[in-house]
Formats: structure tokens, C-alpha cells, sequence
């Protein structure tokens, strides 16, 4: 359980982070570079979700005996 | 307890999302759907046992083990659908939460079929 929460800290992490890149990159007129960072932001936090999200359908397949 | 554990990431996981709503909404998005899939990973133990159980009790009444197969099928597919279905309606889809829900309602009837024979050919059978 605690690896789990540990995941969600990690994407919160990454969250907040993309956020305050974000104000600051425009704030120093790099607007471009804004995007940039937010939109890796999200890819990583994406790409975490997706193994998760792997995990627990391959769980459910072996859970439920479904070929 | 394993409730508090799920009730305490549950609420710590709402936090976030609140606090990172308004900065970046599809970091939100993602907490909300991690947590669904954590809690939904950690129910899958519970739910074996239960299905062991089942298995069990039906070798017992020796009831046909194909009819439990499809009914462990039919869970599955209501398990996951309800999942996704509530995920994406959480995120303003209610539209395709609805197209989710539709199709898990159809693969479900489609697998119901075979059962809903025998239970008539047996009515037939007792009437004739």
C-alpha cells in the first residue's frame, strides 16, 4: 500500500513542478519553452499511469481466468 | 485495516487533485484514474478469495463449472466497465461514460446467451 502512495506523490510531484515551471518559464517571456516542459510533464506522468495501468489488467485477466 | 488504508489514499489522492486542479487539470485527471487503479489492484485480492470460495461451494453443489466461468466473465466485464465508466464521468464525459457502460451492458448479454438457452430448454423439457 505504501508503494502505492508513494506513485501518487511522485505524479503529484510532477504536477506541481510542470505547474510552477510553467508560470515561471512565462513569466521570463520563454513562452515556447512553457509548453515544452508541461507537455513533457504530462507525457511522464502518463507513461507512469500506463504501467500501473497494465499491472492491473493483466491482475484482472489472471483474477478472472479470462484468456 | 485495510478500509482505513483505502479511505486514507483515497483522501490524501482528492487533496491533490483539488490543489492541482485549476493549475493543471489533466495532471488531476491522472491522479484521480491513478487511484482508481490502485484501490481496483488492491480489491483484486479479496475478490480471489471470494471466487475461491464460489468454486468451491458450486464443486460442491456440482453445478456446471462452465456457467461459473461465465459468470466470473460477466463480473469482469461489469468490474471494468464500471471502473472506466465512473473514471471518465468523473472527468466531465458523461457522454462516453454512457457509450462505456452501453457496451459492457451488450458483451454481458452477448455471454448471457448460452445460459438463458439451457434455462429454457430445461423449462421445455419439465413442460413437454
Amino acid at each position: 500500500m505504501s508503494m502505492a502512495v508513494g506513485t501518487i506523490m511522485q505524479i503529484a510531484g510532477i504536477g506541481f513542478l510542470v505547474a510552477v515551471l510553467h508560470t515561471v518559464l512565462k513569466s521570463a517571456g520563454k513562452e515556447e519553452f512553457a509548453h515544452w516542459t508541461t507537455l513533457t510533464g504530462l507525457i511522464i506522468a502518463l507513461l507512469l499511469i500506463v504501467s500501473k495501468l497494465n499491472l492491473l489488467f493483466t491482475e484482472i485477466t489472471s483474477v478472472f481466468r479470462i484468456q | 485495516m485495510d478500509i482505513l488504508q483505502i479511505v486514507g489514499l483515497a483522501l490524501i489522492a482528492t487533496f491533490l487533485v483539488l490543489t492541482l486542479k485549476w493549475q493543471s487539470p489533466t495532471i488531476a485527471f491522472l491522479i484521480s484514474m491513478l487511484t482508481g487503479v490502485l484501490i481496483f489492484a488492491f480489491l483484486l485480492s479479496p475478490i480471489k478469495l471470494i471466487f475461491a470460495e464460489i468454486e468451491k461451494l458450486a464443486g460442491a453443489a456440482n453445478v456446471d463449472l462452465k456457467f461459473l466461468g461465465t459468470i466470473l466473465k460477466i463480473i469482469a466485464i461489469a468490474y471494468i466497465a464500471e471502473f472506466a465508466a465512473q473514471i471518465v464521468r468523473d472527468s466531465g464525459e458523461a457522454g462516453l461514460a454512457a457509450k462505456i457502460e452501453f457496451a459492457g451492458k451488450i458483451f454481458i448479454l452477448v455471454l448471457a446467451i448460452p445460459i438463458v438457452k439451457v434455462v429454457i430448454d430445461t423449462i421445455m423439457r419439465v413442460l413437454s
